[in-house]
């Protein structure tokens, strides 16, 4: 809607003036605080208007201390005009901070000084520095007391090669040192690169999903200038689309006529579908396009994914509709149909990663208001068969049968754990429980030690995260990508009620994990089933073999014995909600099971 | 179906000189006839319009097709008193220890109460009046004699009281039975000193002894004894000891109800998961109640009772055939008319209530077609006439629970123990839709 633009700028900006960065940091390392003072500093924010981590936008961002949605906003310092290109903060989301830093010439990295840098922050700043981006390295939280800037120094030399003279001492907190850190960034950043007169690409680095508006996608002109007036052409899906509105956040979106090269914005084109303009993508112009797309797209894969029920079957259309929704917003989630004996109908997801499932599940429950179960996480595996197919799967109960296996190849990853080398036994403990093979072992600094594990992805997904945390009092960070695949002696554990399978249970797990698992499954299992009118059985089984067994002795007595004084309403009230509670059972071979039962055993599976 | 195999003791006992063609419990219960030919004198049951219907639809069908009892059928009145030497830990029932001063004005009021019921209820006579607690022995004796004077009764009317064995004087009895009470329920809940003491009752088994001598020689038409199975401390052979105990008395109780320690919610027994009753041992001390009580000659008359021929309570069977009865006093129900309604629960509102002039009514509900009939099959499964077989679909889960004989389900032992389970699959329709002949094929 042309009409409704107001111009803020008449001419392309030059690019020397231009400084595009963004803060790599570690949970509660203290970058939102950063990015409240770098607004109040440079005056962007109205100060009546300003609000504690202004730039996460979504509740969850806010309580988690994570950022999601890349976001990012422009300022004014020194006579330049700086883009913070705000990143997601999770190794779930690795692809879309390539893609953030893609649109980069710098970065703050910035390091909590009682702490020191963890995991993910490293294989961040690995990737900014393959990126070429110039690191400028910041020590936060200085006025705490446990602050040691001095150790962090080191570590930073010796880990990442920066040279120790360069690294700021800062207080996000009281805003100490942070001019400097602006200052430092407009000297030591290099400005964009691009030429105004070649073809347009501009790269897509987050999309979101605005219900008048459409999608809105967050773009860094690399090369020509994006116009308003423009038809432009997504190369990597193919699509063309006239621009509705070209702008800039400053932080509050103010539209504008033109984008050149280096310069950050945000460009509306009436999509509707996030799908449709994915991070990587690249904007060129429909009438002379660019020859060939900026390098580093990815389609998303999920890696990891579940079940996913509404607890009240009545939800299963709200939950659709609540997931394609979603989708406008989040292209990597993916969703099929899948029914489940025991839980009804519901969807399979994907996910890229275990919190990017957790996050997905809390906002289908909080922002649609949903109740659901999700079934144990799992992988997608790769069988082949004894006649040389292959057939891939995700979900457990779709293993093909052993006779027919030839072997199953699952995901690995290499998972990088830094942690105070006090902990060092019981993490390769750990590490070694879960099938880990350990590639690498590097001191990086006398107190704190990085270990590299190759190990499969199967048993990272199930409370791997929690399980380090806890041995390590917290201090353990934790990053992994993905390294490729590897044959494993695994085998399908099913647990059978009355001896009929409950595909919600069904598990892949490794031979010589089978029996315990099956054991502790089937002992769950009779303790939450109620007891029936005759004996139930609940085995585990793999293939047709049983390795545990338990019986819920069959029900004795429930009659009730007296009906006071001739309180026949009582009597009735409660045999009319027995009938109703009838009716939430599932019935598996026969064995009424309430729901709760089901959702109790999964529940104690995280 | 030994109940009414005596030929009508119980109706010959209450009124001397009207034995019914069936027998007076048994018969109107099981053989189709809620009309209770022998004990009003009247007709005879046989065709009477509610005895089609209780076969078919279930004892409810009176009520449902017929536009109520008329005169001459049964009807019942609870008189509830809650007032209590001391409160049994197990037990949710609106009673109370501290209300004693309250006992004239009480009774006082449940004369109101039942006057008000004649003159503008026009409730008829009653077939069978329940004294019930609480523990309407601790009322003294005169208090206990306007009320029961105050109640309509039809010739030969069933008076029950329940007494706590400490109050069980021959005196008492002696005015009771003066007054026109016909037979006692006595508390005894075990012989063996530390059940009772576990289940917080005060008599000792010497007492409870004495008075259940005093009892059997009261002259009284029939009498009852409770035992609870299932209190903290008791062992398999415990129960059997209080069950030999009743058996081998002169003069054994005519009538047992043997229930099963019930956890109600908010009583102090709630609180302490350890004196919880096991599920398992329920079902062995029941099932040994029923063989010992069965092989000296008691028939099971419903789930938690058992009786010799001719000595099923008649007000309890009213409950059971979904009859209709009045309730007196607090936290007293009352069944009429399609609707049932409930007092005020404290004895203390009861009597500000009434004795101004106001309904003591608390709150109450009109029962829909489906519910009534619902109703109807749930309490008399508990018996056993059973329900129309076509009221229990015929699925495996319900094999070995009920036996299906001459058109009626009827429980069996192991199916009584898991009798709400089985309540849990009655079909309403196939219920209802039942016409079959009366009574006669399930006995």
């Amino acid at each position: 809607m042309p009409g409704r633009c107001r111009y803020a700028q008449p001419a392309v900006l030059p690019t020397d003036r231009i400084r595009n960065f963004s803060i790599i940091s570690h949970v509660d390392h203290g970058k939102s605080t950063l990015s409240d003072r770098i607004l109040e500093l440079t005056k962007a924010v109205d100060p009546r208007l300003m609000r504690e981590q202004y730039l996460d936008s979504m509740d969850i961002e806010r309580e988690r201390g994570i950022t999601i949605k890349a976001q990012n906003v422009r300022v004014h310092w020194a006579d330049h005009v700086l883009h913070l290109i705000d990143t997601p903060g999770h190794v779930d989301f690795a692809y879309e901070v390539s893609r953030s830093l893609a649109a980069c010439e710098g970065a703050v990295l910035l390091v909590d000084a009682s702490q020191g840098i963890q995991a993910q922050t490293l294989a961040t700043c690995y990737q900014a520095l393959e990126h070429d981006l110039e690191i400028v390295a910041a020590l936060n939280k200085i006025d705490l007391p446990a602050a040691d800037p001095d150790r962090c120094v080191d570590e930073l030399e010796r880990v990442l090669g920066l040279e120790g003279d360069g690294v700021l001492r800062i207080s996000a907190k009281t805003g100490e040192g942070v001019a400097g850190l602006l200052d430092a960034v407009v000297a030591r950043v290099p400005p964009p690169t691009g030429d105004a007169a070649e073809p347009l690409r501009a790269l897509i680095f987050d999309s979101s999903y605005d219900q008048y508006r459409g999608v809105v996608s967050s773009i860094r002109v690399v090369s020509g200038v994006l116009r308003s007036s423009a038809r432009v052409r997504f190369m990597q899906v193919g699509a063309a689309h006239d621009l509705e509105e070209i702008g800039v956040r400053a932080p509050a979106p103010t539209p504008v006529a033109e984008l050149g090269p280096g310069e950050v914005g945000y460009l509306i084109a009436g999509i509707k579908d996030v799908g449709q303009a994915r991070s990587g993508e690249t904007v060129t112009d429909a009438i002379r396009p660019a020859p060939a797309p900026l390098a580093g797209y990815r389609d998303p894969k999920p890696m990891v994914f579940c079940g996913l029920y509404p607890i009240d079957g009545d939800q299963l259309t709200e939950l659709r509709e609540a997931l394609e929704k979603l989708r406008l917003n989040d292209s990597s989630v993916t969703f099929e149909p899948e029914s489940s004996g025991a839980l009804g109908f519901g969807f399979r997801c994907g996910f890229l990663g275990l919190l990017h499932m957790e996050i997905v599940r809390e906002r289908l429950e909080r922002e649609f208001d949903l109740s659901l179960i999700a079934t144990a996480p799992s992988v997608a595996y790769c069988a082949t068969l004894t006649d040389g197919t292959e057939v891939r799967f995700d979900n457990p109960s779709q293993m093909p049968e052993p006779s027919r296996l030839d072997h199953v190849d699952e995901p690995m990853l290499r998972a990088t754990v830094i942690v105070p080398s006090e902990y060092t036994g019981t993490t390769m403990d750990l590490c070694q429980s879960r099938r880990g093979e350990l590639e690498r072992m590097e001191y990086l600094s006398p107190e704190r030690l990085e270990l590299v594990y190759r190990i499969p992805l199967a048993e990272v997904v199930v409370d791997f995260f929690d399980q380090l945390k806890s041995r390590t009092k917290g201090y353990a960070s934790l990053d992994y990508e993905p390294a490729g695949s590897a044959t494993a002696n695994l085998v399908k554990v099913d647990l059978l009620i009355n001896h009929v399978p409950v595909d919600a249970f069904s598990t892949v797990v490794h031979r010589n994990a089978a029996d315990a698992y099956g054991r502790r499954m089937a002992e769950k299992l009779r303790e939450l089933i109620p007891r029936q009118l005759f004996d139930v059985p609940i085995q585990a089984a793999v293939g047709g073999r049983v390795i545990a067994r338990e019986t819920v002795k069959a029900k004795r007595k429930d009659v009730l014995a007296k009906c006071y004084g001739g309180d026949i309403t009582r009597k009735r009230k409660l045999l009319e909600r027995q009938k109703e509670g009838k009716k939430r059972m599932k019935s598996i071979g026969r064995v009424e099971v309430p729901q709760e039962a089901f959702i109790s055993a999964l529940r104690m599976e995280d | 179906m030994a109940p009414d195999a005596g030929g009508g003791p119980f109706g010959g006992g209450l009124s001397g000189g009207e034995p019914s063609g069936g027998g007076p419990c048994g018969g109107e219960l099981f053989g189709g006839g809620l009309s209770g030919g022998g004990l009003s004198g009247g007709e005879p049951s046989g065709g009477g319009p509610a005895g089609g219907e209780l076969s078919g639809g279930g004892p409810a069908g009176g009520e449902l097709s017929g536009g109520g009892p008329a005169g001459g059928e049964l009807f019942g009145v609870y008189v509830h008193v809650p007032f209590c030497r001391s409160r049994c830990d197990y037990c949710a029932f609106a009673t109370y220890t501290d209300r004693d001063h309250l006992m004239a004005a009480y009774a006082a009021a449940c004369v109101a109460e039942l006057r008000r019921a004649v003159d503008t209820e026009g409730i008829p006579e009653a077939t069978s009046v329940f004294f019930g607690g609480g523990t309407p022995s601790r009322l003294p004796d005169d208090l206990l004699a306007a009320i029961l004077d105050a109640v309509p009764r039809a010739p030969g009317a069933e008076v029950t009281v329940e007494c706590n064995p400490e109050d069980a004087e021959p005196i008492r009895l002696a005015r009771y039975r003066a007054a026109g009470v016909t037979r006692v329920s006595l508390g005894a809940q075990s012989t063996v000193p530390h059940v009772l003491h576990g289940l917080g009752r005060r008599h000792t088994p010497g007492a409870l002894m004495a008075a259940v001598a005093a009892v059997a020689a009261a002259g009284l038409a029939s009498w009852s004894v409770d035992v609870i199975m299932g209190g903290a401390g008791e062992s398999d052979a415990d129960w059997e000891r209080s069950l030999q105990d009743l058996l081998a008395l002169a003069e054994p109780p005519p009538h047992v109800s043997a229930y099963a320690l019930t956890v109600e919610p908010g009583t102090p027994l709630a609180a302490d998961p350890r004196r919880h009753p096991d599920e398992d041992v329920l079902a062995r001390r029941y099932e040994r109640a029923d063989d010992v009580l069965g092989s000296a000659g008691y028939a099971w008359e419903e789930i938690s009772n058992w009786a010799l021929p001719g000595h099923g309570c008649r007000h309890n069977q009213l409950y059971w055939a979904r009859g209709e009865y009045r309730g007196i006093g607090s936290a007293a129900h009352s069944h009429r008319g399609g609707r049932r309604w409930w007092n005020v629960r404290t004895p203390d509102r009861y009597v500000r209530l009434i004795s101004s002039g106001r309904p003591a009514e608390a709150a109450g509900e009109v029962l829909a077609p489906a519910q009534q009939a619902l109703e109807a099959l749930a309490l008399s499964l508990r018996t056993p006439a059973g329900v129309p077989s076509r009221a229990l679909p015929d699925v495996p889960e319900l094999a070995g629970l009920i036996e299906r004989v001459g058109g009626r389900a009827v429980l069996t032992r192991r199916g009584r123990l898991l009798a709400d389970a089985v309540t849990a699959h009655l079909v309403v329709g196939g219920g209802m839709a039942g016409g079959g002949v009366a009574g006669g094929g399930h006995r």
